[in-house]
């Protein structure tokens, strides 16, 4: 038997024997750290390095760090989407109707003092402030994908808890089905909210079986830090099987009512937008296909769209929420 | 202004400031300065700098005729072939970043989005126009039916409007919509006036010249006509 192979020449390493860079970088800075002394240090950085901290960490807002989550769908494997990118490329038409308006107009919003008032049919209404709300149940790192309904998508660390975690909290009545959630609409320092694109405040909704959902987060940061203000600071909903607009940002009231809340979309385009709004392929929007999407940062110009995944990767986590239901109709 | 207008190097200059959008989007593009979404950018680009142009070629005969500088002329065939240059950019950069060329893809894109079709027309007639912007070709096509053919870049301003409201319906976002729709209704506007004033003018006179010479109109009108 020949030693030689005929592939000789063309055997390439395995996905899997390929060191990460961010791994070989970290071994430089190891012995860089060796080199100048800091031995014990720079060794206790690295191993105090856990795998769900992927996500680089900007250094441009104050950190909030996150504790790994139990919830099953919690953290997506992907390549997280760069921070540049996931706060340069926004719809927060308070801001703007330009995607690059958010990050460029944002920087007005007063997010302190902030305070988010619980309303409706709940035992125990009331209005917490940003820092109660910070506080009431512990920071989960959450890397969620998000799907526009535009036909875009990235892949987001959040940090955040189940919005269940307040719902429980205060205690909804039992007439209580719904869960509204309104927006901040200040003329003053918003400067989109002068314009008639949208009936302001900007308002969206879920049902509350799918509010108590634990994937459903109430969202303080992303990448490590706090929420910029172009991705809806200080706090805001996200709902990663949804298409993106369903998750209101900088909100400042939930209210609990038994009846379906009237959202922003929808009452700009009821045929266009349902209340439900799940990210589906199989149910296109009226004027655009819904099949496909464009991964953001994933190989530039070039780059094939991909498949959109039913429930948008989550069908296993929420798809019990809608069976026996008509998603078509209810689209 | 005059002098300006008529030098030598007018027409090179205007071509190469024509270009530098083109330019500049293909350096971005390159240097990866397109922003998050390259392809969307570069799309809709494109799309805009279109209607741009479609406005600049289209305003030559109304500032030409108010501003009484006839030099103005020499320069709406180049501006008339840069609207179709960056139109067909615009389709050529959707079918190929948007649609990875897939014709498959892009049939059942225009079915669901029926603006693309609009679009994809509105370019069709730009390349006609292009297809027979130089003069043999006016020879060829007999003066009356290339003017015919020509005007229909009348007809590509509304659809470039349409195609452009269309796609920015689905946002409610129509701001920029009305700012390139009032520029194209201004400027096909005058040309209704104009067209309305000049014909009250001809038949003014002719009526003055066919009152005094009864009898004999058939010769007075050809002539005056």
């Amino acid at each position: 038997m020949s030693i030689f192979h005929r592939n000789d020449g063309f055997v390439h390493p395995v996905p899997s024997e390929i060191t990460p860079q961010r791994v070989y970088e970290e071994r430089r800075l190891l012995l860089r750290g060796l080199a100048t002394g800091a031995a014990g240090a720079t060794l206790a950085a690295w191993a105090g390095r856990s795998a769900r901290a992927a996500a680089e960490h900007p250094g441009k807002l104050a950190a909030l760090p996150g504790m790994a989550s139990k919830v099953p769908g919690a953290v997506t494997m992907e390549k997280a989407t760069s921070y540049e990118d996931a706060t340069s490329y926004n719809n927060f038409y308070e801001f703007g109707t330009d995607k690059s308006d958010p990050a460029r107009n944002a920087s007005t919003l007063k997010i302190d003092p902030w305070s988010v008032s619980v309303e409706g049919l709940v035992k125990k209404p009331g209005k917490f402030s940003l820092d109660e709300l910070l506080k009431l149940s512990a920071q989960e790192d959450r890397i969620y994908r998000l799907r526009c309904v535009e036909g875009w998508s990235m892949v987001i660390p959040w940090v955040g808890y189940s919005l269940a975690e307040l719902i429980k909290r205060v205690e909804p009545l039992g007439g209580a089905k719904y869960v509204e959630f309104v927006t901040l609409a200040d003329k003053v320092t918003m400067p989109g909210v002068n314009s008639r694109v949208l009936d302001w405040p900007y308002a969206e909704g879920l049902r509350l079986d799918e509010a108590m959902h634990p994937l459903t987060l109430l969202t303080f940061g992303m990448y490590g830090e706090v929420l910029p203000k172009q991705n809806g600071a200080p706090v805001r909903i996200v709902v990663p099987w949804k298409y993106g607009f369903k998750s209101a940002k900088s909100i400042v009231k939930i209210r609990f009512t038994d009846k379906e809340p009237a959202t922003a979309w929808n009452k700009a385009a009821a045929q266009e937008y349902g209340f439900y709004s799940n990210v589906n392929p199989e149910v296109d929007h009226p004027r655009w296909s819904q099949a496909t999407e464009r991964r953001i940062g994933e190989g530039g110009l070039f780059a094939k769209r991909r498949k959109t995944l039913m429930f948008n990767g989550y069908e296993a986590q929420v798809g019990q929420l809608y069976a026996g239901m008509d998603l078509k109709k209810n689209f | 202004m005059k002098k300006l207008l008529m030098h030598r190097a007018a027409k090179p200059v205007l071509f190469t400031v024509c270009l530098l959008p083109f330019a500049w989007l293909l350096y971005a593009a390159a240097a990866d300065q397109l922003g998050a979404n390259p392809a969307e950018a570069l799309i809709r680009s494109l799309g805009d700098w279109t209607l741009r142009f479609l406005c600049a070629v289209l305003a030559v005969t109304p500032l030409r005729v108010l501003t009484g500088t006839p030099a103005l002329a020499r320069f709406r065939r180049m501006l008339g072939l840069f609207v179709a240059f960056y139109a067909l950019a615009h389709l050529l950069s959707y079918a190929a970043f948007d649609m990875g060329f897939d014709a498959g893809d892009i049939a059942k894109d225009i079915a669901k989005r029926p603006f693309i079709l609009v679009g994809s027309f509105a370019g069709l007639l730009l390349a006609l126009m292009a297809a027979t912007s130089f003069s043999r070709a006016i020879k060829a096509l007999g003066a009356v039916r290339w003017r015919w053919l020509h005007r229909s870049v009348y007809a590509v301003a509304g659809l470039a409007i349409l195609h452009f409201y269309w796609m920015r319906a689905g946002k409610h976002n129509f701001a920029e919509v009305a700012v390139y729709g009032a520029i194209l209704a201004a400027l096909l506007g005058w040309r209704v006036w104009e067209a309305l004033r000049k014909r009250q003018v001809a038949r003014a006179p002719r009526r003055h010249v066919r009152a005094p010479i009864r009898g004999n109109t058939t010769k007075n009108i050809a002539t005056s006509a």
